[in-house]
């Protein structure tokens, strides 16, 4: 995140607001970087390039799944209860970053695994692994929908929030529950991703 | 927390909203368990039938979130177009990437035109959800 893209006061304080830095909801600085996975995904997709497509599914799963858990189980219970001053300034902080952070490593860790899913055979019906790839793409599903329709527009409307001149704290509060909840509900699916992806290694 | 002081006249400006962003993410849940339909056929030819109502259902309620968002008044237009923009532009990306996965994997005919429609509804609920969700809480007037 750029130096800039800092939030200092509390979002419910009292009288005129205090000079404030906006937010950079999207940090630009790491826009090339998601272009580079992305070009790296689909040349790996397009030449079938074994390595390529295993290195984007582990290097992003383990990411995905390891953010995940870390701030569903970690970041987010702390996160809920410090005070809505402290919150709001980590916040201000964070989640710009998750905003680049987690589409890229999602993209990255799904177009290739099917990839990869359909190279080692795990598709086909008559593969032993081919129940557990069924239930992966449930628990995939659940996460995904979860992700889009609840927490990213959650951290999108915080940052907004937090770059007006004088920011709602209860709004804020409201919206960083969901992300609170939502982010501890993919922390728990992806407990679930690590049981299915490790017994498909396994076999 | 319970005990905010924000001054009186910030208090949580939550207009009674038509459930647009319930919509539009019931319609990507829909796609998702249309494409998981797909995606345990594959390489099988998965039955269409039950993807196509999945379809349907996920386009009748994109199209009435729209719809009710179209007959919105009073709202953050502004903020809800630069939000939909840019999230469009990062979907339509995200949605372009996995079609042409399917198409490399030999992907055709019927099957294909559902799952193209079904990124169709994909890049565009998401945006929906995600600038519907911003602009809601944002000022009508000035935008953000």
């Amino acid at each position: 995140m750029s130096d800039d893209a800092m939030v200092v006061n509390a979002p419910t304080q009292q009288g005129p607001p205090r000079e404030r830095t906006k937010i950079q909801v999207v940090p630009l600085a790491g826009l090339p970087v998601v272009a580079m996975a992305v070009i790296f995904v689909a040349l790996s997709i397009g030449f079938n390039w074994q390595w390529g497509l295993m290195f984007n599914h582990v290097v992003g799963g383990g990411l995905w799944t390891g953010i995940d858990l870390f701030v569903g189980l970690v970041i987010g219970p702390i996160l809920g209860r410090l005070s809505i001053p402290a919150r709001a300034e980590f916040s201000a902080r964070f989640m710009p970053m998750m905003v680049i952070i987690m589409p890229t490593v999602v993209m990255m860790t799904l177009a290739t695994g099917f990839q990869v899913a359909r190279s080692l055979g795990n598709l086909s019906a008559s593969s032993p692994n081919h129940a557990w790839l069924v239930v992966s793409f449930c628990v995939v599903g659940i996460m995904a929908t979860t992700a889009l329709g609840v927490l990213e527009p959650a951290n999108i409307a915080v940052l907004y929030e937090m770059n007006k001149p004088v920011p709602n704290g209860e709004v804020i509060h409201r919206l960083m529950q969901r992300f609170v909840y939502t982010a501890g509900i993919l922390g728990v699916m992806q407990v679930a991703t690590l049981i299915i992806m490790t017994r498909l290694g396994s076999r | 927390m319970s005990t905010l002081h924000a001054p009186e006249a910030r208090h949580v400006v939550e207009c009674a909203y038509p459930p647009i962003g319930w919509l539009s993410s019931g319609a990507l849940g829909l796609v998702v368990v249309g494409g998981i339909l797909l995606a345990s056929y594959a390489p099988r030819k998965a039955p269409l039938g039950l993807a196509t109502a999945l379809l349907c259902a996920a386009l009748a309620l994109l199209v009435a979130a729209a719809f009710l968002l179209a007959r919105l008044e009073n709202f953050a237009w502004a903020t809800f177009a630069t939000v939909f923009k840019w999230a469009l532009l990062a979907y339509a990306v995200t949605s372009g990437m996995i079609e042409f996965a399917f198409v490399h994997d030999h992907t055709r005919g019927s099957s294909l035109v559902l799952v193209t429609l079904m990124l169709v509804v994909f890049a565009l609920s998401v945006p929906i959800t995600i600038a519907f969700t911003t602009a809601r809480f944002a000022d009508a007037k000035g935008g953000a």
